[in-house]
């Protein structure tokens, strides 16, 4: 196989996540300009599509790692068994998703094969006078961004946040499957899994979502989250929150959205009673559809929301929901 | 034991303004404090020195300013500093940065932990901490909200996105923490005294054993080749007293534009 893109493929306790379609997709985009093969590599103990599925969404060849010690990720394992397969793969680009498991793996495997990394990229594509990829991620809270290249060193490495890029129409095409067989010393670690406890189920985790309500100090006490827990319900979502509501305990850190808690990334987020400081924009401000409801008219919230309510927050979200309900009967 | 807490200078967003017409942090007259998240290192490791005695040393690379940096950890109960510091450092991307630490790091002898936050507010790459972990070939963790010691490694929680997971790793090794896994302390008179006359121990690329070519931004993998200021153009409705009836109709529209109800 000649050039190629490699897709580290994400599977998450036997589920491919959808970031894996949604970088297959375009990493075929990109292979298309630069002349190259798209390769997704698939390390798991089980998994619920079969890989032939990866065809339909742009994958020329998939490349399986099977073992029972995939199941639970373990970053050592990981980082040992990816490098050495960049290493034999020798791909010009790598794209991973920046999740937790990304977010860990590839700094670490870019340390060991000595090359650059660009983390959550929000943009890729291919400069046409030179072939390399182009990383575009957000800097500073997102308020600017910036443009990266990896020049001298090969692979080019990126990790992308998911939901950045769509998952592509799946079409009839085919492709071809390795199951690689390493050496037993790859799948031995020094870290040793405990315990994995899920989420509760109103811990489910917000990035995945396509509708967050988020409330902030203005809730004024704990039970307020109920009222938001109720409207998020009626139109299949999720609570997210601000800082100072996770801190004073209303609600759990996993809520927390902004620059030291998620960056979400919606079609629809609320912010009630949120003043909108920088550090919790970082988190929300490239939701598609943005309302706000705060009695403060001045406050930043304001200049970045779709639909905005100046008004208590106690009277404006009651209303909406008797509304919404309203609608839904019909 | 001997814990090693890697901490960034960056500028003080908590003050920050913005500019009304291009959108962008005016970054000028801002302050410094140390990343948010490495006070969390930081705290962390005194939590262990209470229950296993440990000596920390702070490490951070930056300009000569940052030993500002290193005073302030001081302050909070830290007992040794390094300023690694350099103008041959200038433009290190996180590869860069993470091969000085490492160095630096195999350079101040054994150590049993070393502490990072999970990423910096200025970068947010979250990157350093792994990366010296690969480069000191040492097993780390990220996401980490709660470190026990155990005899001869920790038990920690990684919290994830779909849930807490539990690992054990032996000595030595790394972990990156976020803000929950504990509350930074305020200095005392005691702290702040020891850190006005503490003077910490200077690092610069000769006492390293790194060839220039790895060095700063010639060393950096990484090219940033353009910066730009997103706009996000939204075109807001604001509702307020008795239009708010109309606001909500035209949101009910919306949420059935975008087939939610
Ligand atoms: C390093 C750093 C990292 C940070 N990271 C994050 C982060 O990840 N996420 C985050 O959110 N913050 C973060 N912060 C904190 C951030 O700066 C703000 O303090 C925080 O976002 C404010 O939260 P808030 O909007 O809920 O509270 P406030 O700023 O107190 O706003 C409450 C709002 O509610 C409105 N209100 C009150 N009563 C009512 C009512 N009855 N009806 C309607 N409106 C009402 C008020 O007008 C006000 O605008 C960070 C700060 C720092 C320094
Ligand atoms: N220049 C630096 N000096 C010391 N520690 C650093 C430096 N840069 C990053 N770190 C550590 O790595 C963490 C993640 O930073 P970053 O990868 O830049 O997001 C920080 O919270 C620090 O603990």
């Amino acid at each position: 196989m000649g050039k190629n893109i490699l897709v580290l493929g994400e599977i998450r306790r036997g589920k491919i996540l959808n970031v894996t379609y949604e970088l297959i997709g375009k990493a075929k985009e990109l292979a298309v300009k630069k002349n190259e093969k798209v390769s997704v590599l698939l390390l798991f103990d089980s998994i619920d599509k079969k890989p032939e599925y990866l065809f339909g969404f742009g994958a020329d060849k998939v490349i399986c790692i099977k073992n029972k010690s995939l199941f639970f990720f373990n970053q050592e394992i990981q980082i040992s068994v990816i490098s050495h397969m960049i290493k034999n793969i020798n791909p010009e680009i790598v794209l991973c998703g920046a999740t937790s498991s990304g977010r860990t793996i590839l700094p670490a495997v870019a340390g060991k094969i000595n090359t650059g990394l660009t983390a959550d990229c929000t943009g890729l594509d291919i400069e046409e006078s030179s072939g390399l990829l182009l990383q575009t991620r957000p800097a500073i809270g997102g308020n600017i961004m910036a443009t990266i290249k990896t020049p001298n060193h090969r692979p080019q490495m990126a990790t992308v946040r998911p939901k950045t890029f769509s998952i592509p129409q799946r079409i009839d095409k085919s492709g071809e499957i390795e199951y690689i067989n390493l050496d037993k010393k790859f799948f031995e670690s020094k870290i040793k899994n405990l315990s994995f406890t899920d989420l509760n189920s109103d811990e489910k985790n917000i990035q995945d979502l396509d509708v967050i309500v988020s409330g902030g100090k203005g809730l004024k006490r704990a039970e307020t989250f109920k009222t938001l827990y109720n409207l998020a319900e009626l139109l299949n979502g999720g609570v997210g929150a601000s800082r100072p509501t996770v801190e004073a305990k209303w609600i759990k850190y996993p809520h927390q959205v902004g620059l030291s808690g998620k960056v979400v990334s919606p079609k629809l987020y609320f912010a009630i009673g949120i003043s909108g400081a920088v550090q919790h924009l970082a988190g929300m401000q490239t939701s598609e559809f943005i309302v706000a409801i705060n009695k403060d008219p001045d406050c930043p919230i304001f200049k970045v929301c779709d639909i905005g309510f100046v008004g208590d927050l106690f009277q404006v979200l009651p209303k909406l929901i008797t509304a919404i309900k309203e609608k839904k009967r019909f | 034991m001997k814990i090693i807490v890697l901490i960034k200078q960056v500028p003080d967003t908590d003050n920050v303004k913005l500019d009304t017409k291009t959108g962008t942090m005016i970054r000028e007259g801002l302050g410094t404090i140390i990343n948010p998240l490495d006070l969390n290192a930081i705290e962390e490791a005194k939590k262990i020195s209470e229950i296993i005695p440990s000596e920390i040393n702070v490490i951070t690379m930056g300009p000569p300013a940052a030993e500002e940096a290193i005073k302030e950890a001081i302050a909070m109960g830290a007992d040794k500093g390094y300023l690694v510091s350099d103008r041959k450092f200038a433009g290190s991307d996180s590869w860069a940065t993470s091969m000085v630490l490492a160095e630096t790091i195999k350079k101040t002898g054994n150590f049993d932990l070393i502490l990072a936050g999970e990423k910096a507010i200025d970068g947010e790459t979250g990157q350093v901490g792994p990366e010296v972990a690969s480069m000191l070939d040492i097993p780390f963790s990220t996401y980490i909200t709660n470190i026990s010691v155990k005899d001869n490694g920790v038990e920690v929680v990684r919290t994830v996105e779909d849930g807490y997971q539990n690992q054990f790793l032996p000595f030595p090794c790394l972990l990156t923490v976020l803000s929950n896994i504990n509350e930074p302390s305020i200095p005392n008179l005691e702290g702040k005294i020891k850190a006005r006359k503490y003077i910490s121990d200077k690092i610069d690329s000769s006492k390293l054993k790194i060839e220039d070519e790895y060095l700063g931004l010639k060393g950096s993998p990484t090219r940033v080749v353009k910066i730009s200021t997103p706009k996000i153009q939204r075109q807001s409705s604001i509702y307020k007293g008795s239009e708010i009836d109309d606001g909500i109709k035209d949101l009910i529209k919306e949420l059935q534009k975008m087939a939610l109800i």
